[in-house]
């Protein structure tokens, strides 16, 4: 989780990861953002994130998101 | 048939008695038969291209959803006896065959579209380049096939994603692809959207009348009142580029930016207000875009569905695809990080504005369009930073004047990159755009401004009718208008309504000179 909030934050810096779970409703993260993060998350975790995972409730929170990857990795 | 005409209306008002007279559980099959007869009267020939896609996307969602159920019924037997490498060479085997329908009907319905559509384009890019004569082939464009097609291939996609499960029923599939009111120009539904209250049965409903018909005055209003007649003054600027340089490429920026809003948001005004008739929901494709700050968020506000549309079926498909991630990583490694992470983000997207471009019509000036947006959204992105820093030194750069300012910026840079849709082609758009920093004549602006075929009056109705639009979008950023106004006294209603239809009614652009224009998204 460490490694993602490290992600998250080098790209907001102003906002708080570890409370916030409207990051897509509340366009904090746009499409770019999301790229990024998917190729960050790629190289640290080695998980690829197919696109029909791109969904608001998989990227509206750290949280949400830390469960992706680690339902990925259980998958893989 | 045009949304302004007087077929279409006698159709409409027919289709809306039957409706809600015929049993309800047979009313989405009176919008099948509404839609087709719709669409048969553009050509009946061109019903064997509609169905064409409507079938093959309905037998391949069919056959998908079919492996994806033999799948999990599958695994739900053999859970125990399947360890887990077995389990995903299972799913990755089931994923294969459903991938291959996927592909083959998206090759077979994306081929129409470009052969029908890009033929003549390809021929004459080669004949230019390679000094050949090849004839064109003059194929008839089916009405609404890159709408169609793309809103199937949505659904053919999400199937796959195993987003939802295919329809079953052939029929209310093909109304899904054919429903009249959003065939011709979007907007582009989704099916788990549309479908909600596509098939179910509607009682006469006051409020979804009241409030379908004033969202389809409101369109009609924009359209014949503004978009039908500054179309006049815009083919008169772009007509003749040689007389109308300098300041008047200003004035057709200007003026093209008014018509086509009033034009596209009023067709879909329409759209939206017939469907909401017959108390059906259909996604809002528009938000105030000329309120927009920036070019990412104009395209947030603007054609929204098509531009959900690409983000979803092709900018993020192409930029977290396998081959996408390891070039990705491949840069971070060579290139360093800042380099890499910009690789799946500049290459999609320029993908993603090539499409579009093309996806609006087969001519460089589409491309073109497209790839300038592509270069503006890339610079906004790179200037992110550069931006974040200005407003940290002068904190007085902010607050409504400051979104204004913004606002305007966009209007007029999207404005001049929007102009491409108008000027016979790429290089006459540049040199007329190249005019306002060379020719001084802003001074005959005001006095030429009467010799573009409109006269005083109608100037003063497209004032109106563009403050109008103005402060209903004002009004807009606090809710529905509709229900701003349903909750004033009916005095007051009852005047915004009169003053609405007789508005239409005496304003609007008839009779000689004015003939009611196509919609410009129709050409699409």
């Amino acid at each position: 989780m460490e490694a993602l909030l490290e992600i998250l934050k080098e790209l907001h810096p102003e906002v708080d990861f570890e409370t916030c779970d409207t990051l897509i409703d509340d366009k904090i993260l746009d499409s770019f953002d999301i790229v990024t993060i998917i190729s960050e998350i790629n190289t640290e975790y080695d998980v690829a994130i197919p696109a029909e995972e791109i969904i608001p409730e998989n990227f509206n929170s750290a949280e949400a998101l830390y469960d992706l990857i680690e339902r990925l990795q259980d998958e893989d | 048939m045009l949304f302004t005409s007087y077929n279409f209306i006698a159709f409409l008002i027919v289709i809306f008695l039957l409706y809600y007279l015929v049993p309800k559980k047979f009313q989405w099959v009176l919008l099948l038969a509404g839609s087709y007869f719709f669409y048969a009267c553009a050509g009946i020939h061109f019903l064997a291209y509609i169905f064409a896609t409507t079938v093959t996307t309905w037998w391949a969602a069919k056959r998908m959803t079919a492996i994806q159920q033999e799948q999990a019924a599958y695994l739900k037997v053999h859970k125990a006896e399947l360890d887990r490498e077995q389990k995903k060479a299972y799913k990755a085997g089931m994923k294969k065959r459903t991938r291959h329908w996927m592909l083959a009907c998206l090759l077979f319905n994306l081929g129409i579209l470009a052969v029908i559509k890009y033929t003549d384009f390809m021929i004459s890019n080669i004949n230019s380049i390679f000094h050949t004569g090849f004839t064109f082939m003059n194929f008839a464009l089916p009405m609404g096939i890159s709408f169609y097609t793309f809103q199937s291939m949505g659904y053919l996609i999400d199937v796959y994603r195993a987003k939802y499960p295919c329809q079953d029923s052939l029929p209310k599939f093909a109304l899904f692809v054919s429903f009249f009111p959003q065939l011709v120009q979007g907007p582009i539904s989704r099916y788990d959207a549309l479908s909600q209250t596509l098939y179910e049965e509607h009682s006469l409903d006051w409020n979804n009348i009241r409030f379908g018909l004033q969202r389809i005055l409101w369109g009609f209003f924009k359209k014949l009142l503004v978009a039908d007649r500054l179309v006049v003054a815009v083919k008169a600027l772009v007509g003749s580029p040689e007389e109308y340089t300098g300041a008047y490429v200003v004035l057709a920026v200007f003026f093209y930016a008014i018509q086509l809003y009033a034009d596209f948001t009023g067709g879909i005004d329409i759209t939206i207000g017939i469907a909401e008739v017959f108390g059906i929901r259909v996604t809002e494709n528009f938000i105030r875009p000329y309120f927009s700050k920036n070019i990412n968020e104009y395209w947030t506000r603007w054609h929204i569905t098509m531009g959900t549309w690409f983000k979803d079926y092709i900018f993020y498909p192409i930029s977290v695809c396998g081959w996408m991630l390891k070039l990705s990583k491949w840069s971070r490694e060579k290139l360093g990080k800042e380099a890499g992470k910009r690789v799946p983000v500049y290459l999609a997207n320029i993908v993603v504005w090539f499409t579009t471009g093309l996806w609006h019509g087969a001519s460089w000036n589409f491309i073109v369009w497209g790839m300038l947006n592509c270069v503006v959204t890339l610079v906004s992105y790179e200037l992110e930073p550069l931006y974040a820093r200005f407003h940290e030194k002068v904190p007085a750069a902010s607050g409504r004047w400051y979104d204004g300012f913004q606002a305007i910026r966009t209007f007029w840079i999207m404005g001049f990159i929007r102009i491409l849709d108008c000027y016979r082609d790429v290089p006459l758009t540049f040199h007329q755009v190249g005019t306002v920093f060379t020719t001084g004549n802003w001074g005959s602006m005001f006095t030429g401004i009467s010799a573009l075929g409109l006269g005083a009056a109608d100037y003063g109705v497209i004032l109106f009718g563009a403050v109008m639009m103005f402060l209903v979008s004002l009004k807009g950023r606090s809710g529905s208008v509709r229900k701003q106004l349903a909750e004033k006294s009916v005095p007051v209603q009852v005047i915004v309504w009169f003053l609405l239809f007789f508005s239409i009614l005496i304003l609007g652009a008839y009779g000689v000179g004015y003939d009611s224009n196509q919609f410009i998204y129709n050409q699409f």
